[in-house]
């Protein structure tokens, strides 16, 4: 008998130590499952081509406005940057289209669980609770990374072969940063929908909460900002505009940043245009006597080096909502 | 083996609570190893709510639940490895084949290679899956995805095993492999089983030991024998019986006989409530009196009584019930 108890202890003890590995474990094979789970879905396939089909198009668009273009010292980036033929450039087409990717992976991943019976036979697993939705999030940043830097070299590499233009060192360093960055903004997007999905009941709800968030920061936030800024300081008699248009202006930039695509596209448009100098409100007095110039990749980066915090940062946020409702929600079987 | 068996589940004053509502109040429960429980109650009873307490899914307000002498709150992972759970509706991924939902599971569990192959096909084989293994999990049929849930339950190799609710949109062929299936668990591989339901009728033929529980309370457990003596011990038998002829003379003459307490008329079946067996006195007094007995029947025995018979009692201290009766009167009138 005595021995019969000190072996289960001996084994209940090297399951208490197996522990941290078994959660590793199950992360691990959740991660793999997602992931699978993206790549062969349909769903994966027809972002794919949306992303593609625009991101040639806008390439198509960009080598038509460079061949009337006079030399450019950083004619390569303006493979991403340009627009032509009254098509947007592959830089806008990203910043807002990408959203879609991040909520078409994330939209239905609790929700579907639960209601397909799946997510309480997965708490039943001796998993951590929280591997769960870390694999979830971890697994569409994966996808995310895989169709971005996948189309971002893509159109790089067919820029070099239609037209001949060889990338400088700086100029591939400049485009992976924009890449990263385009990662980070659109797996906010992802750890955005996964919050919907861990609060809306059906996957239509989180859909459409998702989808209007994106059409709201898109679109809408300029409009609002302006409203309110125009509310605060207002512009309306050459008198008050001379005393408010620097506050109007500044307060209405603030309020664009809280929105992600603002924040994404003025860090892109920086990084791809070493002429961009200032992201704030530059005055005819701080111009003065300036050098007409290209600014350093390290300086280019320090001067969006708030909006990639703020990016991230939002992007924490998101996921770390979706991660504390995931954890404090009754798993009910019905 | 058989005669030291351990207590395997303990749970000690478990108590959880919704806000206002006590989903299970102070439940005191012991299973021994190698014992198939069956928890009944009607929906709503606080039954899933005991077995994700067990799971650890869902922290109790009040008391512990102890599987294997490890409480299930504080060492979930633990628990979680050595209890397999079935729950109801189980679902699959609908896109994956029953193979593929299978090892998904198995790696979750930590298993890989040959070994997980190896128990796969196993297991498949034993819930009679091996044809549809490769089909995708979203073409099942109920009854299938209940015999997948059976495989992927067993794919931990668990001590124990909780089913809630298996009987549920089973048809009865299924039905009886179920049955089967619980029966071959607990006598052959002699894992412990805790099974949920509200259907009677199946249970009673699997469990050993039942514990039947309303609003959230366990209000009585044990052998069928002993929740019947224990209803005896009340002293309230009921007795159906149909005469011929069946007048008016008759009810009256009922009514003098020793013992009898109430006498409803359902039909041509008459409902005799009374304090002790009047069987015998009974059949002796008709006899002499010229009546023919077509049926005589002494409830209770069957679990759907004990069931019934529990649920009153529960509820004679209970509003909620009052109007249930209420809307009874009314609806014979």
């Amino acid at each position: 008998m005595k021995e019969m108890i000190q072996t289960k202890r001996k084994s209940m003890d090297g399951k208490s130590n197996a522990g941290t590995v078994r959660g590793l474990t199950g992360l691990g094979a959740l991660y793999h499952k997602e992931l699978a789970d993206h790549l062969k879905s349909k769903r994966f396939l027809i972002l794919l081509l949306l992303i593609g089909s625009t991101g040639f198009a806008s390439l198509y668009g960009a080598v038509t406005a460079l061949s009337d273009a006079t030399g450019s010292d950083y004619l390569f980036l303006s493979l991403y940057t340009a627009s032509g033929s009254s098509i947007p450039s592959f830089m806008s087409f990203i910043a807002l289209l990408g959203p879609i990717i991040g909520l078409a992976l994330g939209f239905d991943s609790v929700n579907s669980e639960r209601a397909g019976g799946t997510l309480n036979r997965l708490v039943a697993q001796p998993i951590y609770r929280d591997s769960i939705i870390i694999g979830k999030f971890l697994a569409g940043t994966a996808v995310i990374a895989v169709i971005i830097y996948t189309m971002g070299v893509a159109v790089g590499a067919v820029g070099v072969i239609s037209t001949g233009i060889k990338p400088t060192g700086e100029e591939v360093w400049r485009i992976l940063i924009f890449l990263t960055f385009t990662v980070i903004y659109i797996a906010f997007w992802l750890a955005l929908s996964i919050l919907f999905s861990v609060f809306c009941r059906h996957a239509a709800t989180s859909a459409l909460a998702s989808i209007s968030m994106w059409i709201f920061f898109a679109i809408f936030m300029s409009l609002v900002a302006s409203i309110i800024a125009n509310a605060a300081y207002p512009m309306n008699d050459e008198y008050s505009m001379i005393f408010n248009s620097l506050p109007n202006y500044t307060l209405r930039l603030g309020l664009n940043r809280i929105s992600p695509y603002y924040l994404y596209s003025e860090a892109v448009s920086t990084i791809m245009n070493p002429t961009v100098r200032s992201v704030n409100v530059v005055t005819v007095d701080q111009l003065q006597g300036a050098v007409t110039g290209y600014l350093s990749l390290g300086q280019s980066v320090l001067l969006v080096w708030p909006n990639l915090t703020g990016l991230a940062a939002l992007m924490l946020i998101a996921f770390g909502g979706s991660y504390i409702g995931f954890m404090r929600q009754e798993i009910r079987a019905n | 083996m058989a005669n030291e068996r351990e207590n395997v589940i303990e749970i000690s004053h478990l108590t959880k609570k919704y806000g206002e509502k006590t989903a299970v109040n102070d439940l005191n429960l012991t299973i021994r190893e190698g014992e198939v429980f069956g928890l009944l109650g009607p929906n709503g009873a606080g039954k899933t709510t005991t077995i994700l307490m067990l799971l650890g899914l869902t922290e109790p307000t009040g008391g512990q639940a102890l599987i294997a002498g490890m409480d299930c709150a504080r060492h979930p992972l633990e628990v979680k490895s050595m209890v397999g759970y079935l729950p109801d509706n189980v679902g699959f991924y609908s896109d994956m084949t029953g193979r593929q939902n299978l090892r998904f599971t198995g790696r979750l569990n930590g298993l890989s290679g040959r070994e997980l192959e190896e128990r796969i096909d196993r297991l498949l084989e034993r819930v009679g899956m091996t044809q549809a293994a490769d089909r995708r999990a979203g073409t099942y049929s109920k009854g299938m995805r209940q015999r997948l849930g059976i495989a992927d339950v067993l794919m931990k190799d668990p001590r124990i095993i909780i089913m809630d609710e298996p009987t549920l949109g089973i048809d009865p062929e299924g039905m009886r492999e179920l049955l089967n299936m619980i029966r071959q668990l607990s006598e052959e591989d002699g894992r412990t089983l805790l099974i949920s339901s509200h259907q009677l009728h199946q249970i009673q033929q699997v469990c050993d030991r039942v514990g039947i529980f309303v609003e959230g309370s366990l209000i009585a457990s044990g052998t069928l024998a002993e929740l019947e003596e224990q209803i005896r011990k009340d002293g309230v038998y009921l007795l159906e019986l149909n005469v011929q002829p069946c007048d008016d003379k008759l009810l009256g003459m009922l009514y003098q006989q020793d013992g009898v307490e109430d006498i409803k008329k359902e039909g041509n079946t008459l409902l005799i409530t009374s304090k002790k067996d009047i069987r015998s006195d009974l059949t002796e007094f008709l006899g002499t009196h010229g009546y023919t007995i077509l049926n005589l029947h002494q409830r209770g025995g069957d679990l759907d009584e004990i069931y019934r018979r529990y649920f009153e009692k529960a509820g004679q201290n209970d509003e909620r019930n009052d109007s249930d009766k209420k809307k009874k009167h009314g609806w014979k009138k």
